[in-house]
């Protein structure tokens, strides 16, 4: 019987009433009395020398407050980068100045040069056009391989190269890794691009700085994933704003995907600029706007080799990137091809000697970082695509290959640094072999076949690291803050819990499925417990959700506290009830005496906490709320297994999705529609990835997919229905709630089942000269494969 | 600047407005419906969906004044009297056709639009209907399953989780 309530509950949404009533709360439906408004002037250049920017006409325009430039930043810092790090000779990363307007040189098409001012949206948008800008444009570095060439022109000057770090991981395991390849008796190697996306969420970023003069204070409203991270980067690094005087606020965030974690320099200029005007001052990105000025996903030119035995036994793996980070650093990026791309590269498989190379490159274009999945698309991607060449080479079963391979034994240490804790991939295997009803394969394509497509079918299995993170470790690694979380629950005199968060919800229904856990822990109901996130005055400090971590880390957090509210509550309880605390057990929400009839009711403890009459002050103290931060000891490690059916016209090269089927074992749940919710989105983003979506810039840095005319967006007509089940599950070993998380998985798990299945629609059609197509997996590109 | 009225949800509705001013940007900050959202610039995602004298139209690409004198609904007039969800609100709350609900207002304006001129559609009706709106947290399944929902036809057989 599926539960109504509580842990592994549907619980319909509760988020949902306003978004279906047009009464959500956005940024850009917040407006300030008297708030001005901002319009950024952005390059058009990829890459030039600013001589000069006139705003003397565009000052006198109607309705102009006022125009800043670079110059205005002079004394003001630059966005910080959160991530070092260490290159294979122990040396740090280069770290460019990132100004907030630039500063002498334009690096990117759409670096911002000067920020307008107006009483209206409108009027800043005219007076853009009457500012003359004198730039001298130099050549662009755009290709990654030119970049790192000696005596390439450099995005910065005052760096020694364009190269930001040359990572080995592990380093000291090279050589056994080089001469394990050359004892190979089979080496599979397959070169492939791991293409930039822009992530798209469909509300654009906003930013509204207000300044209060009277007390000092800033508020920054702003479309972010993580508001006190904001605060902290902000406030300490770029403005100088001490903490108890700066506010950030995210209300309602139409979608993030990892584009708004980060620190941008819009929302650093709105509250830079309330306090030099003494006015609020809003901004709203366009969408073209947004596709030169939100950070990038993905990026990497890759060559992965795989070592096998005679046996066909995976014995290493080698495998070398280009990471392109753009034009500057933005917030994360270091730590995306390092930390969370090497780490992952052992998947779900025994390969005892691993070994990864990673340069990232600054190009002139906009900057790079995370994007769902963040590092572990990008090595699943090459791992599993390098899997499933080897079994054909080889004349294997790409599932036997994969199923003689896999870890089956936990706690398992990997030769990339992590631990997995648990996990059953064999189970996950049998599931998808069951739910994707894989043995009616060959019957599904001989009726394709009969209606003149080609059809394949795409395996691949993933693991990903979630729930970051373990503070010390990351450290140790270069992150440059901890990576904990925390909650608040207060129990009011009636009974009713408002949980403080500092977790955020975008769209992963957190004010839904968090009060599920608290009423399970209490044994009272939902509707008690209520939810608040996203403003750093009223929630304790927190890192936010990315990563899918909300439920790992937060959640745990959640429980801690709750825990400290039930010790408390019995305390309380065994007062009234006069029995010893040992004796109080707490059971759907009545405290009640072991083995006898005595028992009251939750609301009778909280009122006693908050009217403290018949109470014991001498041991404890009144009132009923508590903190607790928790920091994770491990990452998770959710897992699955993935299968993808396409048909293939030969004729047009177009492919459709017509069968798509994830097997995840996400450990605990805590509620199912909304897990399957999510990866049905990552599934929906995976397959835009491998088919669609592509971020093309041409060779002078002109962005040529600047909007929804040229970047291909995924739309209904592009998907099927997803099969999608998560009932094998191996519940994380440390953490209270046993959860693994399951935000990314369907962004991880769906680029290699579908281009593993178009290499089979194409093989089976005797196209076997085609080893390889890169994505996006356009209909131009299948027919010059099959036709080349 | 031109004077306009219109009918918006029921209600007469006036403001002056530019020549460029387009509708969706009256609605939300002229009439502070801020239900309509603006999530592109060229005319495809389909945040802004509203109905004008009975038709679906992208608010975006519309001016303001070219909906003087017109019938105009939007996501806040969709709700019952006594503020319950209507029939497609509530399909989409009952099959988790929303995460960040940023779409999702264009989503039920464009699905109201479809039901009442296809009141049975199928699966491809749909998901065809829809490739004016764009949705970037669900891959779609749950949209058209609530859409399905809505015109009252079986979604068992559509897995639910």
């Amino acid at each position: 019987m599926p539960k109504d309530s509580g842990i592994g509950a549907s619980s319909k949404r509760r988020e949902d009433i306003r978004f279906l009533t047009g009464t959500g709360q956005y940024t850009d439906d917040i407006n300030v009395q008297g708030q001005a408004y901002v319009h950024f002037l952005r390059s058009s250049v990829a890459h030039g020398r600013i001589n000069s920017v006139d705003t003397s006409t565009a000052a006198t325009m109607p309705g102009v407050v006022r125009i800043f430039t670079g110059a205005d930043f002079e004394g003001v810092g630059g966005l910080p980068c959160g991530w070092q790090v260490t290159d294979r000779h122990g040396q740090p990363m280069q770290e460019p100045a990132h100004p907030v307007l630039a500063q002498g040189k334009v690096r990117h098409v759409g670096d911002p040069i000067a920020a307008i001012v107006a009483d209206s949206a409108s009027q800043a948008r005219d007076a853009a056009e009457a500012i003359v800008v004198d730039i001298e444009e130099l050549s662009a570095v755009i290709d990654m391989k030119e970049a790192v060439k000696d005596g390439a022109t450099k995005v910065h000057d005052d760096l020694t190269s364009n190269l930001c770090y040359d990572w080995g991981f592990v380093e000291e395991n090279k050589g056994a890794v080089d001469e394990a390849f050359a004892n190979a008796a089979h080496v599979t190697t397959l070169e492939l691009v791991n293409q930039r996306l822009v992530a798209n969420p469909m509300e654009p970023r906003v930013a509204i700085g207000e300044y209060n003069r009277a007390n000092d204070e800033s508020t920054l409203y702003t479309t972010s994933q993580n508001p006190h991270v904001i605060r902290l980067l902000m406030g300490a690094f770029v403005l100088g704003i001490p903490e108890h005087k700066l506010r950030v606020v995210a209300p309602d965030v139409g979608g993030g995907f990892g584009t708004k974690i980060f620190h941008y320099a819009e929302e650093a200029f709105c509250t830079f600029a309330a306090r030099q005007i003494n006015r609020a001052v809003k901004w709203t990105s366009s969408r073209s706007e947004s596709f030169m000025s939100d950070a990038q996903g993905r990026d990497h030119v890759t060559k992965i080799e795989l070592a096998l035995d005679a046996d066909n036994n995976f014995m290493a793996i080698r495998t070398d990137t280009l990471a392109n980070m753009g034009a500057y650093l933005s917030t994360f990026a270091p730590s995306v091809p390092t930390w969370l791309h090497g780490t992952l590269m052992a998947g779900n498989y025994k390969t005892p000697l691993i070994y990864v190379n990673v340069k990232a490159v600054f190009t002139n274009t906009v900057a790079v970082d995370a994007y769902r999945g963040a590092g572990r698309p990008e090595a699943t991607f090459q791992l599993e695509r390098l899997i499933d060449k080897a079994a054909r080479e080889l004349g294997v079963d790409p599932i036997a290959l994969r199923r003689q391979n896999f870890i089956t034994q936990f706690p398992y240490a990997t030769p990339v640094a992590v631990e997995y804790d648990t996990g059953n991939y064999v189970a996950t295997m049998d599931k998808l072999e069951q739910i994707g009803d894989l043995a009616g394969f060959e019957a599904r394509r001989k009726k394709s076949e009969a209606n003149g497509k080609l059809r394949g079918l795409g395996i691949n299995c993933y693991i990903e690291a979630c729930g970051i993170a373990p503070s010390a470790l990351v450290g140790q690694l270069g992150a440059r803050a901890g990576l904990y979380d925390a909650a608040t629950v207060r129990v009011n005199a009636t009974g009713t819990i408002s949980v403080m968060v500092g977790a955020h919800s975008h769209g992963q229904g957190h004010e839904t499925a968090f009060p599920q856990v608290v009423a399970e822990m209490l044994g009272i109901d939902e509707s008690m417990i209520d939810i608040v996130h996203g403003d750093s005055s009223k929630i304790p400090f927190g890192m936010g959700t990315y990563g899918s971590r909300s439920i790992a880390v937060c959640g745990s957090a959640m429980v801690r506290a709750t825990e400290k509210i039930i010790n408390k509550a019995k305390k309380i309880a065994s007062h009234l009830l006069e029995a010893s605390e040992a004796d109080i057990e707490l059971k759907d929400g009545q405290f009640s005496v072991v083995g006898t009839d005595k028992s009251c009711a939750w609301g009778d403890v909280t009122l006693a906490a908050y009217v403290p009459h018949n109470y014991p002050l001498e041991e404890i103290e009144p009132g009923l709320e508590e903190t607790a931060f928790y920091d994770p000891s491990n990452f998770t490690y959710p897992a699955g297994a993935y299968a993808c059916e396409v048909e293939v016209d030969t004729a047009t090269g177009k492919v459709t999705i017509e069968r798509f089927s994830a097997a995840d074992d996400f450990g605990n749940v805590i509620n199912p529609m909304i897990v399957s919710g999510q990866v049905h989105g990552g599934i929906g983003q995976g397959i835009g990835q491998a088919l669609l979506e592509n971020t093309v810039y041409d060779e002078n840095g002109q962005l040529l997919s600047g909007s929804y005319m040229d970047y291909a967006m995924p739309r209904a007509s592009d998907v099927p229905f997803f099969t999608v089940d998560h009932s094998c599950q191996t519940p994380c070993t440390h953490n209270p709630l046993g959860v693994k998380g399951c935000g990314e998985a369907g962004a991880i798990g769906t680029p290699p089942a579908v281009v593993n299945a178009v290499i089979d629609a194409l093989h089976s059609g005797g196209h076997t000269h085609v080893t390889h197509i890169d994505m996006p997996v356009s209909p131009s590109r299948v027919w010059s494969a099959i036709n080349g | 600047m031109t004077k306009i009225t219109m009918t918006v949800n029921g209600k007469s509705a006036s403001g002056d407005v530019e020549g460029r001013t387009l509708l969706v940007d009256f609605l939300r900050n002229d009439l502070h419906l801020t239900g309509t959202h603006v999530g592109c610039d060229t005319s495809q995602c389909g945040a802004c969906t509203v109905h004008v004298n009975g038709k679906a139209v992208k608010s975006c690409t519309m001016f303001a004044a070219d909906a003087d004198g017109a019938d105009v609904q939007t996501i806040e007039g969709q709700a019952n009297e006594d503020g319950s969800l209507n029939v497609i609100q509530q399909a989409f709350q009952d099959h988790h056709g929303l995460q960040c609900g940023f779409c999702t207002p264009g989503m039920v304006m464009a699905a109201a639009e479809l039901l009442k001129n296809n009141p049975k559609p199928t699966e491809a009706d749909i998901r065809h209907h829809l490739e004016g709106n764009i949705c970037r947290c669900t891959g779609y399944h749950n949209i058209v399953k609530s859409i399905m929902a809505a015109s009252g036809q079986d979604v068992s057989a559509i897995a639910a989780e």
